[in-house]
């Protein structure tokens, strides 16, 4: 690998948030894909893996007493700060990591190398999974008011859109490409989400180009026959989601809003959530109050109000229950847009949704939506997590919001969504990890251009594959919770802990829930299992005994039970591991139930050749090992 | 009846409740001596009951003959009832605001509640001293039990009994009583088995700006030092505020007189301080019509979580002295009765597993609140709506029970109890049916008969029927030292005490229900996989004995 000159430094400090801890030494290695450092003080081999494409931005200080310090600020939101001790080593990775995390040409990304080996059929099995026609077809679509049409399938109408579009049956082809003309990047009006218990639609598109009083017949014919494939309702809302101001500073550009007179029945209203570079902005105040030393309280919160950043969760999260509510409670369709209306508009319709319809609180039901509403209506997910080098003012957390906004329903309805917050930071990690080709590019036709689907892996059925350690035990299923009308009062919206400080874990509870209660379920299915089990030996073993008292009782049959843990007041749960992933059955804590049922003798074969403590961790650290192997060979070919 | 003449007006029908979240209610409104009752014509409507002392503050408004009174109560919740007829609803107004304000204990309602339920433990002899020493005298013989106190004549707000070192007869007891404010000589808080170590608490030395010394006073903080160690004395008042005072007779200990000592100064806040910060922040909490910026600024500006974060710190540095470090401390601030208690009560709950128990957490405030001389009645006489500027009411009790909450919430299972019992002790400590919370101190409540005429809270609590209502069920016993997190981001609002009556907790009582469901279902899953086993382990057996016999 061409940039990698020092592929490991020895010696290298890793210094701890907190001042007062001591340092780690250790060793850091560069690969092609990951900086991966190994502490070799601590006891227990710890290691940190940063992805090359998680990193934000490298920083060299100046010279201290302990050396060369190297800050890494990550797009997930971790700050690693190396001391190196001579500057040329310093010098070096640096530079090495300024290539690395910023790769120019798309073919660089880790998912054109990524080779989880699976085969290519199921590579395409992978790709097939997320199937929006499915998804239309759950919503009522096709009905006798919308169509998916092929309009777009040469991209000559929008080519930031997929060929596959739904528009209203009566929208002529003339209507769509008059409209089309009429639309900022040709983004014309099209359905986001069918509400099909009141025929009532939210669609999306960009600002019109209605900037020096131009007016266009197709784009408001195209409105009318929105608001006719709703006939209960005599109007259609049209949603501009930016600050009035912004909208009418478009005007000079010749773009701008609908002026209500040239539309039939339209009301139009304005959200008021600021661009991508006020957000950019307000997330960078954010992490500089996350980045203080030792903040006061004070600190702390006059930071979080002055960056701003829970007033634009709350406006996004208000405009979302706007649409809801204009769907379920007043039956009418919604026309929402932005400027191009692939930002706020995006975050603003995938929300309606999952306020709207429980089916995006399940596991597949989000993915689908991420797929629908920002990867295929053409989020620009390569410029705005910054994927490649390029201009950093297109960078911008949008897609950080709506997971935020996610998270935000989720601590007012525990109960509401399959899935817990570890599901909204894994999909959050790979936005930017480009593991997985999903949010490689910008829209549907780049991705066809850069052939993602022959050459790189769909994330989703990855994520399946960990569902277990991504579910919410709480859920209460599908049919539990109708539309959500969360509270949007200033106190209901938290700071996302988690989120912002997921690496400092001396800041996260000490002991989780959340953990705990997966454990639960975990032992649950071990118990039913165990039950079965039993079940089946008891009358078989009734009936033997009464027939030929020679057979013995089977040793296996005794040591399949479940192991008992030797030590029942084991403190797992302030470990940093659940027990819920050890996967042999040796579930700690479970033996307090069970004193001394189980015949001695055999017990003692069992704690003498697997001590419950050491055994369990020393098998997970076997793990991780092997799951960095894998990760590492994995690379291999990138590197010769 | 003694409340007859306050009572202007007894009865007015067509009284119309308003309350957050619940339907208005119609029906008629009764005063007694102690309540205010309003029970709907209709049988599935339950009926309010108040209590007047729960009254914190009452507004009336006119509109025509309608009247509106406005209760706001300190358990924050405001109710409005809207009363027809002017001159009614002024005699309700009036009626109760001096039944609300009543001035003698002996009339409050604790001395005339008549408990429903039969006692099968009285709480007033749950936590006896004694009992607590014979724990202490078995690991240790260094500590003893003093009845110096047992006239209250060396110490009024000391209970009679106290711990003191062994080797420290009363006779310099009395000498070091003198040398300390209100008398509040050095006694035992809390012993740390592990490695012996100690937790004394007094109140400010009398040092005043000539340096007094007192050599009995030194004797006695040394005696509680191992030879050759040294002890930290966590003064809970900068270093500020104690050169301060010692103009007024007090002061701190000087090292040179105290050479085994190194002294370090915190600041936690007292008084009108702190219940000017409620106000402010049950005002922010209330006021729906903040946008988040305001919201936020007004959350920064009321300094709750700051004296939160403040209170949680020392008790964190009195926790690493006493188990990293290895250290005795002495804690004291002025008066040693609030946040002294503060820091001494939460030390032990991140330092004691017994401490995170139901029973073991009552015996923690009877130890540290009760006996110790907090005093409940004068701090706890108004909370967040009252208008009086009484210097002496302040909310430190309800600090110190956040506090727990915030611990509570970062080791969700390392308690026993769960928010519902820190809530009702919050309630009970303001207003309450038990005489528990009466009084300022023991000699108080000597003089009152509190145990001859109320009812102890705990004998309440205590049956089966009510703790269930309390009992954490992700309890698991934890002999771990738990280390909270005081970093700003690590701290919340706590929701379930300043939101309770502005937002509906709905959904996040169903989450604690489905919780509560998990955990149940594992138990039987668990009971019924055990007889299995049993059954096949019995059958196993008998195979085993008929193999045998042939």
């Amino acid at each position: 690998m061409e940039y990698i000159t020092l592929p490991k430094v020895e010696n290298v400090l890793s210094l701890n948030r907190y001042v007062n801890k001591k340092p780690a030494n250790g060793t850091l290695y560069l690969t092609a894909t990951h900086l991966i450092y190994v502490d070799t003080s601590a006891e227990v081999r710890k290691e940190i893996w940063i992805l090359h494409h998680h990193i934000a931005a490298v920083e060299k200080l100046a010279l201290t007493s302990m050396g060369h310090p190297l800050i890494l600020h990550c797009k997930n939101f971790r700050t690693a700060h190396f001391v190196f001790g001579s500057d040329w080593e310093c010098h070096e990775v640096y530079v090495s990591l300024l290539k690395l995390s910023q790769p120019v040409r798309p073919e660089e990304l880790y998912a054109f190398s990524y080779n989880p080996k699976s085969s290519k059929d199921d590579r395409e099995i992978g790709w097939k999974m997320i199937d929006l026609k499915s998804d239309y077809k759950r919503m009522g679509i096709p009905n006798d008011y919308w169509e998916i049409t092929n309009a777009n399938k040469n991209y000559e109408v929008c080519s930031t859109y997929p060929p596959e579009i739904v528009i209203p049956k009566v929208a002529s082809k003339a209507i769509v490409m008059g409209c089309s003309k009429f639309r900022s990047r040709g983004r014309i009006p099209v359905l986001s989400y069918f509400y099909q218990e009141n025929n009532a639609a939210i669609c999306r598109c960009s600002q019109p180009l209605s900037g020096f009083g131009s007016r266009c017949l197709e784009d408001e014919q195209m409105l009318q026959a929105i608001s006719q494939a709703n006939p209960a309702s005599s109007f259609i809302y049209v949603v501009d989601t930016r600050p009035k101001l912004n909208a009418i500073a478009n005007r000079a550009a010749g773009k701008g809003y609908e002026n209500e007179d040239n539309y039939t029945n339209i009301r139009f209203r304005f959200i008021g959530i600021e661009n991508i570079h006020v957000m950019r902005s307000s997330l960078q105040k954010l992490l500089e109050v996350c980045e203080m030393k030792v903040p006061s309280m004070s600190d702390f919160l006059a930071g979080l109000e002055n960056s701003g950043w829970l007033r634009h969760i709350k406006t996004i999260m208000d405009a979302g229950i706007f649409l809801a509510k204009a769907v379920k409670v007043e039956k009418s369709s919604v026309l929402v847009h932005c400027s191009d209306g692939w930002d706020r508009t995006a975050q603003v319709c995938s929300l309606a949704s999952i306020l709207l319809d429980p089916f995006y609180r399940t596991f597949e039901g989000l993915m689908v939506l991420i797929e629908r509403e920002w990867i295929s209506m053409g989020h620009k997910f390569s410029q705005r997590c910054g994927h490649l080098d390029g201009d950093p003012k297109e960078v911008s957390p949008v897609f950080t919001q709506f997971l935020e906004c996610i998270w935000q329903l989720m601590e007012q309805f525990p109960c509401a969504f399959e899935f817990n917050e570890l599901f909204l930071l894994e999909i959050h990690d790979h936005i930017f990890s480009c593991q997985f080709g999903n949010f490689i590019g910008t829209c549907h036709k780049e991705r066809e251009e850069l052939r993602i689907f022959e050459r790189t892996h769909s994330l989703w059925p990855f994520l399946l594959q960990k569902k277990t350690e991504f579910r919410n035990p709480l859920y209460k299923g599908i049919a539990a919770y109708g539309v959500l009308h969360p509270n949007t009062l200033p106190f209901s919206f938290q700071f996302w802990c988690g989120m912002y400080h997921r690496f400092d874990k001396g800041m996260h509870p000490k002991q989780s829930m959340l953990n705990h209660l997966l454990h639960l379920l975990n032992q649950q299915v071990k118990i039913k299992e165990d039950m079965t089990h039993l079940e089946t030996k008891l009358p078989n073993l009734n009936v033997l005994s009464l027939e030929d008292t020679c057979i013995q009782p089977t040793t296996e049959s005794a040591l399949s039970k479940p192991l008992k843990n030797p030590l029942p007041d084991t403190p797992w749960s302030c470990d940093q591991l659940p027990p819920a992933q050890f996967p042999n059955g040796s579930l700690t804590g479970e033996g307090d139930a069970l004193p001394d049922l189980a015949p001695k003798q055999k017990q003692s074969v069992f704690t003498s050749s697997q001590p419950a403590g050491s055994g369990t961790k020393g098998q997970h650290q076997e793990e991780i090992c092997r799951d960095c192997e894998s990760r590492l060979s994995s690379t291999k070919p990138h590197n010769l | 009846m003694e409340f007859a003449e306050l009572i202007k007006t007894p009865r007015v029908d067509n009284v119309v409740l308003h309350r957050p979240f619940y339907p208005a209610v119609e029906g008629t409104l009764c005063l007694t001596g102690h309540h205010l009752i309003l029970s709907s014509r209709q049988d599935n409507t339950e009926e309010l009951w108040l209590l007047h002392s729960n009254i914190d503050s009452i507004e009336k408004r006119f509109v025509g003959s309608l009247g509106t009174i406005i209760i706001k109560c300190k358990d924050l919740r405001i109710i409005q009832l809207d009363i027809p007829g002017m001159e009614e609803c002024l005699n309700i107004a009036s009626s109760i605001e001096a039944l609300s304000t009543l001035d003698s204990i002996t009339l409050m309602y604790p001395f005339f509640y008549r408990p429903m339920f039969e006692v099968v433990e009285d709480g007033w002899h749950t936590f006896l001293p004694e009992r607590e020493f014979k724990l202490l005298s078995s690991v240790t013989k260094e500590w003893r039990l003093s009845y110096i106190n047992k006239d209250f004549s060396v110490c009024p707000s000391y209970p009679p009994i106290v711990t003191v070192p062994s080797c420290i007869d009363d006779e310099a007891l009395r000498k070091v009583a003198t040398f300390r404010h209100g008398g509040r000589f050095p006694v035992l808080s809390y012993y740390h088995e592990k490695n012996g170590m100690v937790m004394i608490r007094s109140s400010q030395p009398l040092t005043s700006t000539n340096g007094r010394r007192c050599k009995e006073d030194e004797q006695l903080i040394n005696a509680t030092l191992g030879p050759g160690k040294r002890g930290y004395i966590i003064d809970t008042r900068s270093l500020n505020v104690a050169q301060q005072a010692r103009a007024k007779g007090g002061g701190f200990e000087q090292e040179a007189h105290y050479p085994q000592w190194r002294r370090i100064h915190k600041s936690i806040e007292r008084y009108h301080i702190l219940q000017e910060s409620l106000i402010k922040l049950v005002e922010a909490c209330n006021d729906q019509s903040h946008n988040m910026d305001r919201w936020l600024s007004k959350l920064e500006a009321s300094n709750w979580l700051t004296h939160i974060k403040e209170i949680l710190t020392t008790a964190c540095l009195a926790v690493q002295c006493i188990d990293r470090e290895g250290a005795s401390v002495l804690i004291h601030g002025t008066e040693g009765t609030d946040s002294t208690l503060q820091v001494t009560s939460l030390a032990q709950i991140i330092l004691e597993p017994r401490c995170r128990t139901i029973r073991g957490f009552e015996a923690l405030i009877e130890r540290e609140w009760l006996q110790a001389g907090h005093p409940f009645q004068q701090r706890c006489a108004q909370s967040a709506y009252s208008n009086s500027k009484q210097k002496w009411e302040a909310p430190v009790f309800f600090l110190f029970l956040d506090c727990v909450w915030q611990i509570l919430r970062q080791f969700p299972c390392s308690f026993e109890f769960n928010e519902h019992f820190l809530i009702m002790l919050f309630e009970h400590s303001y207003a309450s049916q038990f005489g528990t919370f009466l009084g300022n101190n023991e000699s108080e409540r000597c003089k009152l008969k509190l145990q001859q005429k109320t009812m102890s809270l705990w004998s309440w609590v205590n049956r089966p029927s009510e703790l269930n209502k309390f009992i954490n069920p992700l309890f698991e016993a934890n002999s771990l030292v738990i280390w909270p997190s005081v970093a700003p981001q690590s701290l919340q609002l706590w929701e379930g005490v300043f939101l309770r009556w502005n937002r509906s907790s709905k959904y996040l009582d169903e989450a604690y229900d489905e919780m509560i469901n998990i955990i149940e279902y594992n138990k039987e899953l668990q009971a019924k996989v055990n007889t299995l086993r049993r059954q096949l382990a019995e059958l196993e057996t008998e195979d085993g004995g008929m193999q045998e016999s042939p």
